[in-house]
C-alpha cells in the first residue's frame, strides 16, 4: 500500500495523541563528547550552552576517557572500521574472543558472548534457552528488553511483586511441575536504583531448584569492593547461571552486550539466538575500547570508589536539603516528586539552571511516582555536585517543596 | 459478591496489591497501572486453571482486564461459549 492521506493522517493523530498525553520525547543536542560538563543545544536552533549532567549511565566516567579513546583509535587502526559481518560468518576477529574471554574473568563466569546490545542480548536469551516446558518468573521490575524476550520464547511466562521473596517462593512451589525454572531479575533496578536481594533469590533457587539470570547494566564495573556487579555485592559471585550487561553504560558506554554464564547456556545462544545470528557483529573500535576499559577496572578500584563517594555525598546533600529521595546505596538516586507535572517542571527549571536531568513519569514508572532520576557519575568532582544542589534547592524552593514527604506532596500537587 | 467475583478479587489483591489494601469491583487495573500487560499472564492462566476455560489472545484485551466487574464479564461469556 502506498503511504496514502488516510496513513498519513493516522500517524499523525497518533503522534498528535503522544503530545496530548505529555508523553513525547524530544532529543536534545549535545555538541561535545559525553562527560560531567557537555555543551546543550535545546531547544534544537537555541545557542548552545553548557551544563552539567546528572543523567547519564556513565557511572565510571569512562565515557571519554582518554586511555579508552587511544586504544580505540589504535584497535581502528589494526582491526580496521566494520567487519561487514554476523559473527559466525566472518565478523569473529581474534580481539572479538579476547573481550569475550576478559568478561568472563571479570563477572566469574564460564564463558561469555557478546551480542550487538544487552537489549539484544535479553531479547535473545530466553528462546534460545528456553522451551514450553520451563517457565521463566520475573520481577516485575525487570528491564523491557526482558520482557520481550520472554515474550519471544516459549516458556511459560510468569512474574513476582517487586523484590518480594515470599511471593517468589510461592511462585516456585507453583511452578514445581515445570522441566525447568528460570529467576529473572535485574541486579540495580534502573529506575529505583535499589538493589536485588540477590543472596537470598540464589538461595530460593538451590532450595526449589531453578536457575539465576541477571541483567546486571546497572551494575557491572561499580558495585561490589572490587566493581564485578551485583552478585559480589551480594556475596553470590560465581553462583549465577546466566548474566546479561551492557557495554553501553559504565564500561566505556558505546555500545554491545553480552551473555555471560554456564558454558552451555552461552553455548546455545550461540547457536540459537537470533539477534547473535542475524545481526551485525560488534565494531573492532568499540571491542578495542572495551578491552581497555576492563584493563583499567581491574588494575585499580579508584574509579568505583569515586562513584561510591559521590553517590553517599549526592544522597546527603538532598537529603539534608529536604528532598524526599528513594533510599539505597546505588548511583541512581531518583528524587521523588510524585507528580507528572511537577517533575517536568522541574527538570525544565533545572535545566535553565544548567542542570542537565530529565524527569520520569507514567509509563516509563507507575501513575504517580513521577521522579527526577538522578545518576552520579566518577567524572563527577565534589564542586559539580555542589552546584547542582544550589540548583536544586533554587527550584525546590520555587515550588515549596523542600522538606515535604510523600503525603505532603501528593497533597499539594495530586498524584 | 458472588463466588467468581470474590475468587478473582482475592486473587488480584494477593497478587498485585501491596499487603493490606483491597480491591473494588471498578477499580481500573490496567489504566492505573496496577497491573502491566506483563504481569496480567499470570492472571489469564489463572483464571483459565480455575474456570477450567481458554480465553483466547484477542480476548485478553487491557479493556476486557481492566477491572474486576470485566474479568467476571469476559470469564462468563467465555463460560456461556
Ligand atoms: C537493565 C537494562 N538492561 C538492558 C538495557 C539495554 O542495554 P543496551 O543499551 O546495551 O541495549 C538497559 C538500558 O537501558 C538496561 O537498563
Amino acid at each position: 500500500m502506498a503511504f496514502n492521506e488516510a496513513g498519513r493522517s493516522w500517524y499523525q493523530a497518533e503522534i498528535q495523541a503522544i503530545r496530548a498525553a505529555g508523553l513525547f520525547k524530544d532529543e536534545r543536542l549535545i555538541c561535545s563528547p559525553q562527560s560531567a560538563e557537555i555543551e546543550v543545544e535545546f531547544p534544537a536552533g537555541a545557542a548552545v550552552r553548557k551544563c552539567i549532567n546528572i543523567c547519564a549511565n556513565n557511572y565510571l566516567g569512562l565515557s571519554s576517557h582518554p586511555a579508552v579513546i587511544r586504544a580505540a583509535h589504535a584497535g581502528l587502526d589494526a582491526r580496521g572500521y566494520g567487519m561487514s559481518s554476523v559473527r559466525f560468518i566472518c565478523g569473529t576477529q581474534d580481539i572479538h574472543r579476547q573481550l569475550e574471554k576478559r568478561l568472563s574473568e571479570f563477572l566469574g563466569t564460564e564463558d561469555t558472548v557478546l551480542f550487538p546490545s544487552c537489549m539484544d542480548a535479553n531479547a535473545g536469551f530466553f528462546e534460545a534457552c528456553l522451551t514450553e516446558r520451563d517457565v521463566a518468573i520475573a520481577d516485575r521490575l525487570v528491564h523491557a528488553s526482558i520482557v520481550d524476550g520472554m515474550r519471544l520464547s516459549k516458556a511459560i511466562q510468569d512474574s513476582y511483586k517487586h523484590s518480594d521473596m515470599g511471593h517468589l517462593e510461592e511462585k516456585l512451589q507453583e511452578h514445581q511441575d515445570k522441566r525447568f525454572r528460570m529467576i529473572v531479575t535485574d541486579g540495580v533496578f534502573s529506575m529505583d536504583g535499589d538493589l536485588a536481594r540477590l543472596d537470598e533469590i540464589v538461595s530460593l533457587a538451590e532450595k526449589y531448584d531453578a536457575m539465576v539470570f541477571l541483567d546486571d547494566s546497572h551494575a557491572t564495573g561499580f558495585i561490589g569492593k572490587t566493581g564485578r556487579g551485583t552478585h559480589e555485592r551480594c556475596g553470590v559471585y560465581g553462583r549465577i547461571d546466566a548474566i546479561t550487561t551492557t557495554l553501553g553504560k559504565a564500561l566505556g558506554g558505546a555500545s554491545g552486550g553480552c551473555v555471560s554464564g554456564r558454558r552451555e547456556l552461552v553455548e546455545m545462544c550461540r547457536q540459537r539466538a537470533r539477534p547473535f545470528l542475524f545481526s551485525n557483529t560488534v565494531a573492532p573500535v568499540i571491542v578495542a575500547g572495551a578491552l581497555q576499559v576492563l584493563d583499567l577496572i581491574s588494575a585499580s578500584t579508584e574509579r568505583r570508589d569515586k562513584l561510591e563517594w559521590n553517590a553517599a555525598y549526592w544522597r546527603g546533600l538532598l537529603t539534608e536539603a529536604g528532598f524526599d529521595i528513594k533510599a539505597g546505596e546505588s548511583p541512581i538516586v531518583p528524587v521523588m516528586l510524585y507528580n507528572a507535572k511537577l517533575a517536568q517542571d522541574f527538570a525544565r527549571d533545572l535545566f535553565t539552571e544548567g542542570i542537565y536531568a530529565v524527569g520520569f513519569f507514567f509509563p516509563v514508572v507507575p501513575k504517580g511516582q513521577a521522579r527526577i532520576r538522578t545518576q552520579l557519575s566518577a567524572a563527577h568532582e565534589k564542586h559539580h555536585l555542589d552546584t547542582a544542589m544550589a540548583a536544586f534547592r533554587k527550584v525546590g524552593t520555587k515550588y515549596g517543596i523542600l522538606g515535604l514527604g510523600r503525603k505532603e506532596l501528593i497533597e499539594k500537587f495530586g498524584m | 459478591m458472588d463466588d467468581l467475583t470474590k475468587l478473582v478479587s482475592n486473587y488480584i489483591a494477593k497478587e498485585y496489591l501491596v499487603e493490606g489494601s483491597e480491591v473494588t469491583e471498578t477499580m481500573t487495573l490496567i489504566s492505573s497501572g496496577i497491573v502491566d500487560s506483563f504481569s496480567m499472564v499470570p492472571l489469564k492462566r489463572f483464571l483459565e486453571k480455575k474456570c477450567n476455560i481458554k480465553i483466547a489472545d484477542a480476548c485478553a484485551t487491557a479493556e476486557a482486564f481492566d477491572t474486576v466487574q470485566n474479568i467476571v464479564a469476559l470469564v462468563r461469556r467465555v463460560q456461556n461459549e
